[in-house]
């Protein structure tokens, strides 16, 4: 089987361990991802704010490229371009002469027909239901899954899961044999993109959502978004800085997690890319 | 020959805005048949309705058409006005040129000959019209009230002190619906159930008041004045002539561990229960999904202490038919459960309660005796948070309207903690303070000013539990937008005011419209906000929209006066405008054949047999007849019919042809 797969810049560049682990697991179930060609930003933060037509026309560029490719769905594993390309999707869908324009504007077919998936879309629809046989090594840790604010929101675009409680992550660890806590830190903020801008309100956002995680007991956290990522494992000394201690529980994407699971190799999941160091 | 006059509004400039009305005025005056033709300003208005009066004198018209509003608004108008010059009110007509021309469309040269049209049409009709009578039909003065909160109590005493009959019926085991939870009531703090106990047993004591507690309605049909209404009374399983209400039974049941629904799942009761020690009537009920007996077939200790014999496990569901003249729907609302919050934790912290739990805690008959303490460990606690508008004013939560009540209310619970508790610290997140209503403002400054409850305007975002407290998160907008953090020991939600559960199915057994949200619908926003589209059926309370004790009180004088006013005569006019089968001269006396699919097409059993005969008594044929009092005019009959033997008075066959024949032949 082959999905398209749209990866953006993190996963292309700081969340490298995130494409890796990803490709290592769809290979495991036989799925070949083609990448879209000539693929270009999806517009993330700076764009809608800045011109709504060029926040529509980035993601419908790169629909259309998939279109051209004869591609039917594809995987965004980021949840900021899967957040603007489902919304750009969505905007085009709703407004005819606002999706004329934008065609205009990319000068390519553009009909806006493609199903889009997260991480946790994907898995759901190709990974589970075969899954339970291939568990290798369960993970046998107490999780916290924490989803961020742009894998569940909006909820009248995106239609996934519970807005305010999420709990697709949290079922799907629970079958790779880990114990997810009850937590209410699951959408908090990261502090998102002020990473590089205003890293003392990184800490202190994505301290908090340590501490809750710490406290409850969480050997690890779980994510599906690189920024989510950045923040809370890279950002660590400025988190330690704001807790005043050291936390040293590690933060893995989803499909790292099932990686292990599935006995596939530390390098491969690019477990070793970590800022904070992930131990079995 | 007809002359017929042709009455073109400009409604304003609803009309004229939009339609030529000079021209439209111009083009009828060339139909043939019609002898004069105008526009005006407001033909509804007094001048108006002597423009059509005078010409009608003047001019001998013999049918009149008023190209204006809806017939909805102001048929009756017009039609009277008709009456008062001598035409008989039903030669009057209207075309619809406002809702169905000006008002949707955009102002053109269509536009406007869409309005001729519709006036061409019209005044084809009426040159059919024929003369017709009202129809008196009997009223039954007697009433139906179903709900016993305090909506319905108030208007069950107030008809049944205009001497009318009132059946009241309840689907709990007693009447006092929420007010008798309350605690203590806005502005005034006094205690809910002093003041409505009394009215309680002022229903239970009058002589025309008969009073159906564990019933609901099963069904109803007819029509105002003459509704018959099926009730089911539910199985109590105890002889309520027997029992004395001694209570024995509920002391010996050993099923002791059910939710107590009065207490809002605070406390438990057992399975044979009064629901509360006020309830009226006072005599207990069998629940049967939780008694023992029901379920497993043993136990009976019930049956076995019972000093009078009264406990009849095999009592069976009985049905009831009454008629009615007139019903009153006050079936009151209920609040969103706190598991319709995830963002609030789903239910799962025991000490996060609803409004309507807070109640109970702070009523003297409550489960706490009226101290205020945490459902989950009895403690007294220290800091309370109360957040107003959970869920309500909330799109996003499918809800957009203010529940009205809890601005209110929130500051007198914050208040009666402030009086119990006097060290503990209360805080109230609220997005606007709603307090309209006498002497209401003056209260929650009260709350604020003397009773130093901590206000914040903000939302709160998140509640999550941490070392045994209630984290919660929200932002003081005030002060910027700041985010707060309140460590509390006690949450109480002020959860939106909904519909009742199974209103939907009410208004639909009812045939009452209902709006989005399940509320019944009032027949104008504005000035009939007691009357539905369906007459003789009537609303009170918060079935409506949520309301507060002294606006439902109100409304369900209203809806008593409304009811009497109804009641006042012994029979009531219909329109005549119902089917009639033919009838002719000898020897065929009419052209129904008697197949009688008229009949078994006709949802209100409103076609009869009737059998003519010779002098001499010998059948000649047997045909349909419509009753008059039953017939709604639905046209039906008139479809199924295959002799075309049956029309509608007023919209007969050849009427409807004859208006499709005016805009064919253009």
């Amino acid at each position: 089987m082959v999905l398209g797969f749209y990866p953006g810049c993190s996963l292309k560049g700081s969340s490298r361990e995130y494409t890796e682990s990803v490709i290592a697991i769809t290979r495991k179930f036989e799925i070949e991802l083609k990448e879209i060609p000539d693929w270009n930003c999806c517009g993330a933060t700076a764009a809608h704010n800045l011109n709504k037509e060029l926040s529509l026309a980035l993601p419908a560029r790169i629909l259309a490229l998939a279109e051209k490719e004869g591609m039917k769905e594809i995987l965004i594993p980021c949840a900021a371009c899967y957040s603007r390309l489902a919304t750009a999707q969505y905007e085009l869908n709703k407004d005819p002469e606002l999706k004329e324009k934008v065609i205009k504007i990319i000068g390519m077919p553009y009909s806006g027909d493609m199903v889009l998936l997260n991480v946790i879309q994907m898995l759901d629809k190709y990974i589970t239901p075969n899954l339970e046989e291939k568990i290798i090594e369960p993970y046998l840790h107490k999780v916290a899954c924490y989803y961020g604010c742009l894998l569940v929101r909006p909820y009248n675009i995106l239609k996934f899961d519970r807005e305010e409680d999420p709990q697709s992550m949290d079922i799907l660890v629970k079958k790779l044999g880990a114990e997810p806590i009850d937590w209410a830190f699951k959408t908090e903020c990261c502090g998102g993109g002020l990473s590089i801008s205003r890293t003392s309100t990184v800490g202190r956002l994505s301290g908090e959502i340590i501490r809750d995680a710490r406290d409850r007991k969480a050997e690890a956290i779980i994510v599906a978004c690189p920024m989510c990522h950045t923040n809370l494992d890279m950002r660590r000394p400025e988190i330690n800085n704001y807790l005043g201690a050291k936390v040293s529980i590690p933060v893995l994407y989803i499909t790292e997690v099932l990686g292990l699971a599935l006995g596939i190799d530390r390098k491969s999941l690019g477990l070793e890319r970590h800022f904070v160091k992930v131990t079995n | 020959m007809s002359r017929i006059g042709v009455f073109i509004c400009h409604c304003g400039e609803n009309i004229s805005a939009t339609v030529d009305v000079a021209r439209v005025a111009k083009a009828a005056s060339e139909i043939e048949g019609v002898v004069h033709s105008v526009d005006y300003k407001y033909m509804c208005s007094d001048p108006g309705q002597s423009l059509i009066k005078q010409a009608i004198k003047e001019k001998g018209l013999t049918g009149v058409v008023v190209g204006s509003c809806s017939p909805r608004m102001h048929e009756p108008t017009f039609r009277r006005a008709c009456s008062e010059a001598g035409l008989n009110p039903f030669l009057c007509e209207m075309a619809n040129l406002r809702e169905h021309c000006s008002w949707v469309h955009e102002k053109n040269e269509a536009t406007t000959e869409k309005a001729i049209d519709l006036i061409r049409m019209m005044v084809e009709k009426v040159k059919l019209n024929q003369p017709l009578r009202e129809i008196k039909v009997p009223v039954t003065k007697t009433a139906l009230v179903i709900g016993g909160g305090i909506a319905g109590i108030q208007t069950s005493l107030d008809i049944a002190n205009t001497g009318h009959q009132v059946i009241l019926i309840e689907k709990e085991p007693s009447i006092g619906g929420h007010m008798s939870q309350l605690s203590e009531t806005f502005p005034t703090l006094d205690c809910s159930q002093c003041i409505l106990t009394p009215r309680m047993v002022e229903v239970a004591q009058h002589p025309n008041i008969t009073l159906y507690t564990y019933a609901e309605l099963e069904s109803v049909s007819g029509f105002i004045g003459n509704f018959k209404a099926k009730i089911r009374k539910k199985a109590k399983s105890v002889d309520e002539k027997l029992c004395t209400g001694c209570g024995l039974c509920t002391t010996k049941c050993p099923n002791k561990k059910i939710p107590n629904e009065f207490n809002e799942g605070l406390g438990l009761r057992t399975a044979i229960y009064v629901p509360f020690p006020q309830a009226v009537p006072n005599k207990p009920v069998i629940d049967k999904k939780n008694c023992t007996y029901y379920q497993k077939g043993k136990c009976k200790v019930c049956e076995k202490f019972c000093p009078t014999k009264a406990i009849q496990y095999d009592q069976p569901d009985e049905i009831l038919e009454v008629e009615v003249g007139a019903i009153i729907l006050a079936t009151g609302f209920t609040v969103k459960k706190v598991d319709f919050f995830p963002e609030y934790g789903y239910g799962k912290y025991p000490d996060v309660i609803t409004g309507l739990q807070f109640e109970r805690l702070a009523s003297a008959s409550g489960p706490t005796l009226g101290e205020i303490r945490r459902p989950s460990d009895g403690k007294i606690p220290e800091k309370i948070v109360f957040v107003a508008c959970a869920g309500s004013r909330d799109p996003a939560k499918g809800i957009p309207y203010c529940s009205k009540i809890c601005c209110m209310y929130t500051a007198k619970h914050a208040m009666l903690y402030q009086h119990k508790v006097h060290e503990g610290k209360s805080y109230v997140f609220y997005m606007d303070i709603r307090a309209a209503g006498k002497n209401y403002d003056e209260f929650v400054r009260r709350a604020i000013e003397e009773d130093h409850v901590n206000y914040i305007r903000g939302r709160v975002s998140r509640i999550y539990e941490k070392d045994g407290k209630y984290i919660v998160k929200g932002a003081d907008t005030l002060l910027g937008g700041r985010p707060v953090e309140i460590e509390a020991d006690m949450v109480v939600l002020a959860t939106a005011g909904v519909s009742n559960e199974g209103a939907e199915e009410l208004a639909q057994k009812l045939h009452v419209s209902y709006d989005p949200y399940k509320f019944f619908a009032e027949a104008h926003p504005k000035l009939k906000p007691i009357e539905t589209n369906t007459a003789g059926i009537f609303l009170t309370g918060a079935c409506q929209s949520p309301k507060d004790i002294p606006e439902t009180v109100g409304m369900a004088s209203g809806a008593a006066a409304k009811v009497a006013a109804l009641f006042s005569k012994d029979e009531m006019t219909r329109e005549p405008l119902i089917a009639v089968v033919n009838r002719q001269a000898p020897p065929l006396f009419s052209t129904c054949v008697g197949c009688f699919l008229c009949q078994t097409a006709c949802p209100y059993q409103a076609i009869e047999r009737e059998e003519i005969r010779d002098r001499s008594g010998k059948l000649i044929k047997t045909v349909a007849k419509v009753n008059p009092g039953l017939c709604q005019g639905c046209g039906t009959c008139v479809a199924f019919c295959r002799s075309k033997s049956i029309d509608i008075q007023g919209f007969s066959n050849e009427q409807m042809y004859s208006e499709v024949m005016a805009l064919l032949n253009d």
